[in-house]
């Protein structure tokens, strides 16, 4: 997906541009006795329309920066800022409005209601935004249509093939027009010849304009993507823009 | 937020384990089933004490020999305490309450009339006894003072009586009887009183003159009056009244010194239909109270089960947060599913609870009435059983942390 249209908001550092900006997060877990210090002093800035590759090796911490960046999980210290929100200053319910107005995650695992149909599925953020029913059920077609499941609106989870499940998940992350799609490890669960369906996916939604951030260990999904970030013991290590070698932050 | 999504998904939820939502239920089912079906059958049993006193007549007293203390035991030699015909002439004449007295003698015995024979209660009384205990006539006539002071051989017959000697269609006026072979002659038969709360047959006796069942019936023309007196006073007011004076005239004329006990009881039926009330109230309250904590008990059982639930669907609580649940939203769907568990039960309750005061009604022949501000209070109470309970579990699963919730395996 290159995008030389693109490139003038790539460089660009003025920070109204900037969706996300995290400055020296850390993330310390108390598991019982010992304590694990998953992120140290990680910074980042998101602009919009960007599409970022984190990649690391297996407990580099890069879970952990995305569900602090998914609001679903808090850092130890440093500072996070969302469309130039503090989020550390927000109370539950704000917290979640944000989840639910701001941020559209996709899980490796999927994690879609059991025995609940797609358009089901998809219409859930739609409810906690206080959507009518007749508006649930128009934009989660248009959701499900956006990533060609129109077909199979009625089946349950179990009745979807593993690509299926991952792209009804995104539909329901796109479903109340977020402003970024935070995806660990997309295709984690998938076979190659369905990676590649749901990386055309996020791909069409980064030429439309949409803010991607996503986790993955494969170099040939990086590849695809403007910005890599590479992340080693908690902290990041290099990130590297359209290819070329960029400054170790 | 609108509450129509919110309970959909809650019974949905409830519907995926039908068999566990009922098991839970049951313990609800049960405790307001019991309280329906207790107060029910309670209040069918006053309504009917209620009414067995009202037929007895509200102004009447009762005047029996013997010391409501020492009754039985009572008697050292020459203290026979018993009642006389001139105490009754007295209590009739010199009482100033009182309106009518009449005696009530009372044995058993064979009665036989066209063949058949039915064994029954001889009551020997007099004319005022019908006005003071509330008689009606069903057919021919009550007997009259005449016929008590000429010592005449009338009958006056229950329902009960009538219909079994001969038969539920023909009028026995006119026809003859024989109780221990004296023959007597059916002037009336008295209109039907029903079954007494406790389902003794009212209308299974047979009335002649006093008099006459002294001569025939009973040693012969003493001066001890050996049964009851009936009195009514001039008003329910003055029933209280009434009894004073007895108890005085009566001490009077037994030269009872003071400090000493009674040779007699004065009863009156008001204090005694309020005592059986107060006791059938007293027993409705107990039964409900026991009820009510059977309800406790399903509520407990319902919290279990949604604590249950919560665990068990730690997963669906994270994701729903992760898609934008506020924490209130979470705790209204956990709580709607309680409240519709403790609430559907609760209404299955009421239908159960009707069922079997209705089958035991129809088994043992109990009243029942079913009291609608009960029905109320108990599906009221399972509501507040369905939120009390379930409020702990709601904000246990509101309080999750999003990504502890996701992670929870
Ligand atoms: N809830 C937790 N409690 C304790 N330690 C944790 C917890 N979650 C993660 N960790 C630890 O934090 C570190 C970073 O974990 P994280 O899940 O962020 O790694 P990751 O980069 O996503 O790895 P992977 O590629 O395998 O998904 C790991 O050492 C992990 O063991
Ligand atoms: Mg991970």
């Amino acid at each position: 997906m290159s995008d030389s249209g693109h490139n003038a908001q790539l460089f660009s550092e003025s920070s109204k541009d900037s969706l996300i900006v995290a400055a020296s997060l850390h993330r310390v877990y108390d598991a019982g006795e010992v304590q694990v210090h998953a992120l140290r002093g990680a910074s980042l800035k998101v602009n919009k329309g960007e599409c970022v590759a984190i990649m690391g090796s297996s407990g580099s911490g890069k879970s952990t920066l995305m569900n602090i960046l998914g609001c679903l999980d808090k850092p130890t210290s440093g500072s996070y800022r969302l469309c130039g929100e503090d989020v550390a200053s927000l109370g539950r319910d704000r917290l979640a409005d944000v989840r639910n107005q701001t941020i559209g995650f996709v899980f490796q695992s999927f994690n879609l209601l059991a025995r609940t149909s797609a358009q089901e599925n998809v219409e859930l953020p739609l409810y906690y935004a206080g959507a009518s029913g007749r508006e649930r059920r128009s934009k989660a077609a248009e959701a499900l249509e956006r990533v060609g499941l129109s077909d199979r609106s009625h089946h349950h989870p179990s009745q979807l093939s593993g690509g299926q499940q991952q792209r009804v998940a995104i539909a329901r992350a796109l479903v109340t027009s977020p402003k970024v799609i935070l995806a660990d490890e997309p295709t984690g669960n998938l076979d190659s010849k369905t990676s590649v369906e749901v990386m055309d996916l996020l791909a069409e939604l980064v030429d439309g304009g949409m803010t991607v951030v996503l986790v993955t260990h494969e170099p040939d999904i990086a590849a695809q993507a403007q910005r890599v970030i590479e992340m080693r013991d908690g902290e990041i290590v290099s990130d590297v823009r359209n290819g070329q070698v960029g400054a170790e932050s | 937020m609108n509450l129509l999504p919110t309970i959909v998904v809650a019974l949905r939820a409830l519907l995926r384990n039908k068999m566990r939502s009922f098991l839970t239920a049951l313990g609800v089912i049960i405790g307001v089933g019991a309280v329906v079906a207790m107060t029910s059958i309670a209040a069918g049993a006053q309504a009917r004490i209620e009414q067995t006193f009202q037929q007895m007549g509200s102004n009447m007293l009762v005047v029996r020999a013997g010391s409501s203390r020492t009754r039985g035991v009572h008697g050292g030699a020459g203290s026979r305490a018993s009642l006389t015909w001139s105490d009754l002439a007295a209590i009739r004449e010199q009482a100033p309450s009182v309106l009518y007295a009449a005696p009530l003698l009372s044995n058993r015995a064979q009665v036989m009339a066209e063949g058949n024979n039915w064994n029954t209660t001889i009551q020997g009384t007099t004319a005022e006894y019908f006005t003071i205990a509330n008689w009606s006539i069903g057919e021919g006539s009550f007997f009259s003072e005449g016929d008590d002071s000429q010592a005449q051989k009338v009958a006056v017959l229950g329902k009960t009586v009538a219909d079994n000697l001969f038969g539920p269609f023909s009028d026995p006026v006119g026809q003859m009887i024989r109780i221990d072979h004296v023959p007597f002659e059916v002037i009336g038969v008295a209109g039907s009183k029903g079954q007494t709360g406790h389902g003794r047959d009212q209308d299974d006796l047979v009335f002649v003159p006093a008099r006459t069942f002294r001569m025939r019936l009973q040693g012969g023309l003493g001066q001890y009056l050996d049964g009851s007196v009936f009195v009514s006073a001039v008003s329910q007011e003055a029933t209280s009244m009434a009894e004073r004076e007895i108890s005085a005239l009566l001490r009077e004329r037994h030269r009872v010194r003071p400090g000493m006990d009674d040779e007699f009881t004065v009863r009156n039926l008001s204090d005694i239909a309020d005592a059986r009330q107060q006791g059938a109230q007293t027993m409705s309250l107990l039964l409900a109270g026991i009820a009510l904590v059977s309800l406790v008990v399903g509520g407990i059982g319902i919290m279990n089960i949604m604590l249950v639930s919560v665990t068990e669907r730690t997963r669906e609580i994270g994701l729903r947060m992760a898609v934008g649940a506020r924490p209130r939203n979470i705790m209204a769907q956990f709580l709607t599913e309680s409240v519709a568990l403790s609430l559907v039960g609760g209404l299955l309750g009421v239908l159960a609870g009707i069922g079997a005061a209705s089958w035991l009604v129809g088994r043992f022949g109990w009243p029942m009435l079913v009291q609608p501000h009960m029905v109320l209070l108990a599906v009221a109470f399972s509501a507040a059983v369905g939120i009390g309970f379930g409020l702990y579990p709601a904000f246990k699963a509101s309080r999750l942390d999003p990504i502890t919730a996701l992670r929870y395996e």
